[in-house]
């Protein structure tokens, strides 16, 4: 009988500590079946971050070392100019990535890291209950923005993948969500894309995953999957927002 | 060879081929050296970091990837590293990290300073943990320091760290290059793709307390050991000492001239220098004690080693102190001075400053 499905090489057989309705198990698994399709689980090694899915190396099968608060591009960036040949990965929230960890991810694009970064935006600090994020949306309520964040005492949210599509170093960013099967699918497309272009030496690559937070949003699931299409998409667009290939491929047709 | 390429030099020698640095005065010299040299050796490679605490997180990447990986700063730029040092502690992941201390707290200045002595050898970032620490006195010393510290960064999968100060990162003597060992460390702690078999992870991350309290026992023998097999000092002129002056660093240096000076007044001075500052060369000291009753400490600071001094010879001998902080650097004169006026009056009848006996004591010498 030829097996049609199943738990991807890359993942352990251990249950996720995470919330129900949380994305980071939908990326993790994304991520996982990424790397087995393109047959680098031996040659992989991935950074998980402060935060949520701190625990990742609990559920990748693949080589992995913690990077504190922030600094996993840069603890990223050491491990590929060692072993230049394999696929690294950092994988990081928002608070991690936009925030404490700003200068890390800024200059690890500039330089043209060739390293990939999964980002998890899902608004807020979620491992730590909930407070205010870099990326909280305008009038979100949160445990330290509780009347809900107002640019006047909070500032903006930050768009930090359009921050760095500015850099000459990143080669490709895509923002996507997993709130729906078919954004889960185009996800996973996205990640693909972001570990060949990694593997053909383009260049940093980044996605950024709108991911629910069931927990901290206190909402349901499904009202969480439907706060992204109707709220967040409306601050974090979903697309591509920048891919050396497509202008590369687009110049080649004009001339 | 300047003090700062001698360190760059000498790393590259034994095999340090992963470099990552911001700059700040004064060291820079080691950065650009490592710029200039690192690329051209095979498979260097060189980052100017956007900060320190990203070069320190770099050189933790390299180092998990199985590279001898190096980072250097003076005092400010190494407490921004902290949180790195202590994440490389718990992690038990090798690196070489340089201080070339200045005058400080706060910014400080850029002179020569001892002020960095609590930090490097207590640990210096959060968390129950310490660093080794190697404090060279001369151009030799850091050549051959820095190779050793590659080596004990390897033996005990733990950071290392080269404390000196802005003179002798500055100052110009010839070295020889001794030939490095060869590189001993296990594959085993090296990440580089799970290949067929069993993934690993390397973390400090240990959320249960019983789990955690067993890694840092585990570290804490591992401290044990160390600090009964790595202690190094220097014992110069204790023969006939009848007081002894502690110092490390640039200020044993200064010590020694003023011990000439001192020898010159007939005064029985020598000079106990800790090479390794963590672990405290503790046993060392207090057997020098039995014979000698007094010793003056001396560093750069308003007195830091003082109280290592002090854990080792409280009850046993006399403890002094002279420090200068602040980028002072004293003559050998002032020091010589000082430590005349303090030396132990044994003989009432011996006017030491005119260097002429009066009459021999009722008490014998």
């Amino acid at each position: 009988m030829k097996k049609i499905f199943g738990r991807p090489r890359s993942l352990k057989a251990a249950p996720y500590h995470y919330c129900p309705g949380c994305g980071h198990s939908i990326v993790h698994r994304l991520v996982a079946e990424v790397i087995d399709e393109m047959d680098m689980r031996g040659s992989s090694i991935g950074v998980p971050p402060a935060g949520c899915a701190v625990l990742a190396y609990f559920y990748f099968d693949i080589d992995m070392i913690e990077a504190p608060h922030g600094r996993g591009p840069a603890l990223a960036t050491g491990v590929k100019r060692v072993l230049p040949k394999h696929l690294v990965f950092s994988y990081q929230g928002d608070g991690d990535l936009a925030a404490i960890g700003t200068a890390e991810s800024f200059h690890a694009a500039n330089r043209g890291e060739n390293i990939t970064i999964i980002f998890i935006n899902n608004a807020v600090y979620g491992m730590t209950g909930g407070q205010m994020a870099p990326t909280t949306i305008l009038g979100q309520k949160t445990t330290t923005s509780p009347p809900g964040r107002t640019p006047l005492l909070d500032g903006y949210p930050v768009r930090i993948s359009e921050i760095l599509a500015q850099l000459r170093g990143s080669a490709y960013i895509e923002r996507c969500a997993v709130n729906s099967p078919a954004a889960v699918m185009k996800t996973k497309r996205s990640i693909r894309k972001a570990f060949q272009y990694q593997m053909d030496n383009r260049g940093f690559s980044m996605v950024e995953i709108l991911s629910p937070c069931p927990t901290n949003w206190k909402m349901s699931a499904v009202d969480a999957c439907k706060w992204i299409d109707e709220v967040m998409t409306k601050e974090f667009p979903l697309g591509v927002l920048k891919d050396i290939g497509a202008k590369e491929a687009g110049k080649e047709k004009q001339s | 060879m300047q003090g700062n390429c001698v360190i760059g030099e000498a790393a590259i020698r034994a095999g340090c081929c992963f470099y990552a640095g911001y700059p700040i005065t004064p060291q820079n010299e080691l950065t650009e050296y490592m710029a200039e040299n690192l690329r051209k050796a095979d498979g260097g490679v060189f980052i100017q970091s956007e900060s320190e605490i990203a070069a320190i997180n770099m050189i933790a990447g390299a180092s998990a990837a199985g590279a001898r990986a190096m980072t250097s700063s003076s005092s400010p730029g190494i407490s921004l590293k902290q949180e790195g040092i202590s994440s490389m502690a718990a992690c038990e992941l090798p690196g070489v990290i340089v201080n070339m201390m200045r005058g400080g707290p706060g910014l400080g200045n850029i002179r020569p300073s001892q002020g960095d002595y609590f930090q490097a050898t207590r640990g210096g970032g959060h968390g129950d943990y310490r660093t080794i620490v190697l404090a060279p006195a001369t151009g030799q010393e850091l050549a051959d320091l820095t190779m050793d510290a590659f080596d004990l960064a390897d033996k005990y999968r733990t950071p290392v760290m080269i404390l000196a100060d802005g003179m002798m990162g500055q100052m110009m003597e010839p070295v020889v290059f001794r030939k490095p060992k060869p590189r001993q460390y296990p594959d085993c702690y090296v990440l580089k793709g799970a290949g067929d078999g069993k993934s690993k992870f390397i973390r400090g991350l240990i959320l249960d307390a019983i789990e955690m309290e067993e890694h840092n026992w585990k570290l804490a023998r591992k401290y044990n050991l160390i600090s009964r097999q790595e202690t190094r000092c220097e014992i110069h002129e204790a023969k006939d000492a009848e007081m002894m002056i502690v110092a490390y660093g640039t200020a044993a240096r200064v010590a020694k001239g003023a011990i000439r000076r001192l020898r010159g007044m007939d005064l029985k001075v020598g000079l106990f220098r800790p090479i390794s500052l963590w672990p405290f060369p503790t046993r060392e000291l207090r057997e020098l004690s039995e014979h000698i009753k007094h010793f003056i400490v001396f560093e750069m600071s308003t007195g830091q080693m003082l109280d290592d001094v002090r854990l080792a010879l409280q009850g046993f001998a006399n403890i002094d102190f002279f420090g200068r902080p602040g980028g002072v650097v004293p003559t050998p004169a002032e020091l010589s001075n000082v430590v005349s006026r303090r030396y132990p009056q044994k003989d009432a009848y011996v006017d030491r400053f005119l260097r002429f006996k009066v009459v021999e004591g009722p008490f014998g010498p």
